[in-house]
């Protein structure tokens, strides 16, 4: 288990509002064995970027089911997406309106203002 | 500025949140359902994967008066026996009412089947499955909302001050997290089912809009605290390894059924160093093993993440594919063998016993304020029997939901823009002080739950109480004002955050300072200093603010009259 610490993740994580222009930012942080997207999106905006908006709710337990996002190109919950050393790029979700970073406009229509 | 008008706002949605707003629809008056989350998925029912206890005497013969006793007993002396037998009379119809509205709840042999849980005397929890009893009733309880034109629903506002008029609550400001904007809430009646405050400690179980907030939207507001100091700690919540798709305390019911010997680092069994017997029956309370695990650690015979071993290596292979289900699949895709590998757990705050003083009907002291669910204190005491909590969101929710329908009724539909004003005002000004150097309030929030853990957590002492209380006040004071919340409004989460940290500062020194004038142990609540639980104790503490301080004043347990039969 010993050579597997000191590790770091590497997240492309694409930014903006919509209309405006959208850009990546590249966020680097330690890894360990077993972590979700969702825990390296979460030690980020503690640790490094706190305007980054993520969507979530129940952290782990894959419950809330509102943590969705492109992960490498692939619809998930990223609360039970793994992480890996390599790099990985989270996108949000491209068939909703976007409403931040990776936030997307998730909630019926009939629950909003 | 935008503006909602309704009889009844209910403020989370949730268990209770969502049993409130269908209590006070079915009972005519219009509702308003928000969550800081999405209406049904936040808070803490999603996340429950257990049991709900409930005296249906379907499994084998049991009583409300039998299953009262067992949460007493739980709760060591000091729960508001009214509201727990409330919990224990109403249950059973309300778990037949979810049934109902669609709640397949599991079966065996023509009856609803019921389980044997830690602390009570006979087979009452009843579930959907091991895993998704929680989801299973936020559905029903979502779909019921959706099919009630009397509620509107409207996800991602969050509650950030209750407004107070001559005494009365008139509704709220909620910030819309989606714009950023402060909007101003009309009501006639407030019913607070915003959940508990676990997010306060590093290590938790909670989802992640568990912050408090109920509380201290309560105490701004003029209602009166209970029980602050009463916070449970899950014992064998997951520690390790990384373990995602499953809620953390999972291990519970399959230690049960399966015999999972929890054992210390050295591979020694060790509840009965802690005065109970515990092996063969896994009936050990909650407060005496989180204690006689982090002892244990303690000692330096713990586990490398700070816990104990759950070890099933003694099971074979196929009786724990059948007991456990897809989870074995699951839990080798966490990279978890059961056959191969112990888990290790620990104690992780999970609970809040504590919280808004209420009547029987659910009314807090201000008049039009009302609580339903965790955020309710009281009933509990010092320790909660395991499978009461969706219990009581039911039971409290619906009663809140018709005490608030009622008081709507009552009320007059009087209200003017200017009546927010001086609250928008004031919480505007608060929003923009911020300088682009400060600390982010979300590292503010770490740093509060590892102080939270660490010296106002499972074990405490009268040193460790009051750095923590100095800590605090001095974030309140100093740092809060301070952070950096950033100039775009667009789900600025930042600016959440520093809303909810102004919530959490203050739910959090009403722990602190209950902990600290409790001077024993008892239940929840371990004083290192004070390691024996003092019958001149045996009381509750009320808080409140005055005159801009938290003050605490001594009460006696609300006790029911014994001759009396027992009614919902």
């Amino acid at each position: 288990m010993v050579e597997r610490k000191n590790k770091t993740a590497r997240l492309r994580i694409s930014r903006g509002m919509p209309g405006g222009e959208r850009c990546y930012d590249t966020f680097e942080l330690p890894y360990e064995d077993g972590m979700s997207v969702l825990d390296a999106l979460r030690w980020i905006r503690a640790n490094l970027d706190s305007t980054l908006a993520i969507r979530y709710s129940c952290i782990n337990a894959n419950a809330c089911k509102t943590c969705m996002a492109l992960v490498n190109g692939e619809v998930e919950y990223t609360c039970i997406a793994k992480l890996t050393p390599n790099l990985i790029t989270v996108e949000p979700l491209p068939k909703r309106p976007l409403i931040r970073d990776l936030v997307t406009d998730s909630v019926p229509e009939d629950e909003k203002v | 500025m935008p503006h909602l008008s309704t009889d009844v706002l209910v403020i989370g949605a949730g268990g209770a949140g969502m049993y409130a707003a269908i209590a006070a629809a079915q009972h005519g008056t219009s509702v308003l359902l928000v969550d800081k989350a999405q209406v049904g998925r936040g808070g803490a029912t999603i996340m429950a994967q257990m049991t709900v206890a409930v005296a249906l005497a379907e499994q084998e013969p049991d009583s409300v008066e039998l299953h009262l006793e067992d949460t007493l007993k739980a709760g060591r002396g000091l729960c508001n026996e009214e509201l727990a037998a409330l919990v224990c009379a109403e249950a059973p119809k309300r778990i037949r009412e979810m049934e109902q509205w669609g709640t397949r709840w599991a079966r065996e042999n023509d009856h609803i089947k019921q389980e044997m849980a830690p602390g009570h005397s006979v087979k009452r929890c009843c579930y959907v499955d091991f895993l998704n009893t929680g989801p299973a009733v936020a559905a029903t309880l979502r779909r019921k909302v959706s099919e009630i034109s009397a509620i509107r629903r409207i996800s991602n506002l969050a509650a950030v001050e209750i407004i107070v008029r001559d005494g009365r609550a008139i509704g709220a400001v909620v910030l819309d997290l989606v714009d950023g904007e402060l909007i101003a809430i009309h009501a006639k009646a407030v019913v607070l089912a915003a959940g508990g405050l676990t997010k306060l400690f590093e290590r938790n179980s909670a989802s992640t809009n568990m912050g408090g907030e109920a509380y201290a939207l309560a105490l701004w507001a003029g209602a009166e605290l209970i029980d602050m100091e009463f916070v449970q700690f899950f014992p064998i919540g997951h520690l390790a390894p990384r373990l995602v798709g499953m809620d953390p305390i999972m291990w519970d019911p399959y230690r049960y059924k399966l015999g999972g010997k929890l054992v210390n680092g050295q591979f020694e069994e060790f509840i009965d160093r802690y005065g109970s017997t515990d092996f063969g029956q896994y009936n050990a309370t909650r407060d005496v093993a989180a204690y006689a695990i982090l002892k244990e650690v303690e000692a330096g015979r713990g586990t490398p993440h700070g816990g104990a071993y759950l070890d099933f290596r003694h099971i074979p292979e196929a009786q724990l594919r059948a007991a456990f289900g897809p989870v074995i699949d699951r839990l080798l895709v966490n990279g978890i063998d059961l056959t191969k590998t112990p888990v290790e757990v620990g104690p992780m705050a999970h609970y809040h016993m504590g919280g808004i003083r209420v009547d029987v009907n659910m009314r807090t002291r201000i008049e039009g304020l009302f609580a339903a669910g965790e955020a309710v204190g009281g009933s509990n005491g010092a320790n909660r029997l395991s499978g009461n909590a969706i219990t009581e969101a039911f039971v409290f929710g619906e009663r809140a939901g018709i005490s608030a329908a009622d008081a709507a009724r009552r009320a007059s539909a009087e209200w003017d823009e200017k009546f927010a004003d001086e609250t928008m005002e004031r919480l505007k000004s608060l929003g923009e002080m911020s300088a682009e150097n400060a600390i982010a309030p979300i590292a503010l929030q770490v740093e509060l739950q590892k102080l939270m853990w660490e010296q106002a957590g499972p074990f405490r002492t009268g040193d460790k109480l009051t750095s923590a209380l100095s800590r605090i006040e001095e974030m309140r004071k100093k740092d809060l004002p301070e952070c950096r919340v950033g100039s775009e409004h667009r789900f600025n989460l930042d600016l959440q955050d520093w809303f909810e940290l102004r919530a959490m500062l203050t739910t959090a020194e009403t722990v602190v300072q209950s902990a600290l004038a409790r001077p024993e142990s008892r239940g929840a609540h371990q004083r290192e200093d004070f390691p024996i639980a003092d019958y001149r104790f045996l009381k509750n503490q009320v808080m409140e603010i005055k005159d801009g301080e938290l003050a605490t004043r001594w009460v006696v347990p609300s006790r029911l009259d014994r001759s009396q039969a027992i009614h919902g």
